[in-house]
């Protein structure tokens, strides 16, 4: 890598970091995710096996991690497609990026809840 | 441009003529005896035109999937061998999993190849983690086709 150099992007940049990170992030879970999925082709108590680590408190809290990063990287990726297909898109690109953040933040807050319920009712009771 | 490098300045009058003819400059990028037939295919912007097709599909197949696996009904509490076995009874749900599968597979690994060429420098680091990428990938996708397609409940 090129040492002592920093593109200052502002938003622009910042935005295209993020969705990198988060796309490299949700790929390699969905090989982790596919293989195992395929265990339903193992037996029904394979399966039930790896699910229960899906159902523990901290990958759990991982998976509101995961659909962050989804959420993130689809408002973002909708926001791109806008940039390079909307006429005015480049010109407003900055407030497109924070409606994205704004509604990222709005959803997750409704996600939080309803993801992290299993752990909340095991940790603190029904 | 400006002539002002090929005349002299008081009389406007060219260095050049008949006998003094100017140096040829090729065009950049002119093709040459050297240049192969073919080197050029529209392969990128197809990518770049697949990333974006492929990202608005994602987004109502993957945000539908996590609507119904981690946030109705219970969240991630109800998934278990028989919720999954009531979903693929549907050829609905099978074929929202297998368009799933492929798309967010090969998005993935055409993002992954991108990053993969902006920051391995070496050649051969390049080449093999591109082969390693696509082993995995293609790996990956027959693996869950499979699994989808031979999906039987009463597996014991």
């Amino acid at each position: 890598m090129p040492a002592g150099t920093l593109y200052r992007g502002r938003e622009g940049m910042w935005s295209w970091v993020a969705h990198r990170v988060t796309g490299v992030l949700i790929f390699f879970f969905l090989f982790v995710h596919v293989l195992d999925t395929a265990l339903v082709r193992v037996s029904p108590q394979a399966y039930d096996d790896v699910v229960a680590t899906y159902k523990t408190p901290i990958v759990n809290v991982m998976e509101y991690g995961l659909v962050a990063a989804i959420l993130f990287h689809a408002l973002n990726g909708l926001r791109v497609i806008a940039v390079d297909f909307w006429s005015k898109g480049p010109k407003y690109q900055k407030h497109l990026l924070w409606t994205v953040v704004g509604v990222w933040v709005v959803l997750m807050a409704g996600a939080f809840y309803p993801v992290l319920q299993h752990t909340l009712r095991t940790l603190f009771g029904s | 441009m400006s002539s002002a490098e090929t005349t002299t300045p008081h009389d406007s009058v060219s260095l050049y003529d008949a006998d003094h003819p100017a140096p040829v400059i090729e065009p950049p990028r002119a093709r040459t005896k050297k240049t192969p037939k073919s080197t050029r295919t529209n392969f990128e912007m197809y990518g770049w035109l697949f990333m974006r097709l492929s990202g608005i599909v994602l987004v109502v197949l993957v945000l539908g999937h996590l609507l119904i696996q981690l946030v109705l009904d219970g969240g991630v509490s109800k998934i278990g061998f028989a919720f999954v076995a009531g979903r693929w009874a549907s050829p609905f749900w099978q074929v929202w999993d297998l368009t799933m599968l492929w798309l967010a597979m090969l998005h993935g690994a055409n993002g992954l190849r991108t990053v993969i060429n902006d920051y391995a420098q070496r050649d051969n680091t390049r080449f093999w983690l591109k082969m390693l990428l696509y082993t995995a990938t293609v790996f990956t996708v027959l693996l869950g086709t499979l699994v989808i397609f031979t999906f039987d409940p009463n597996i014991q």
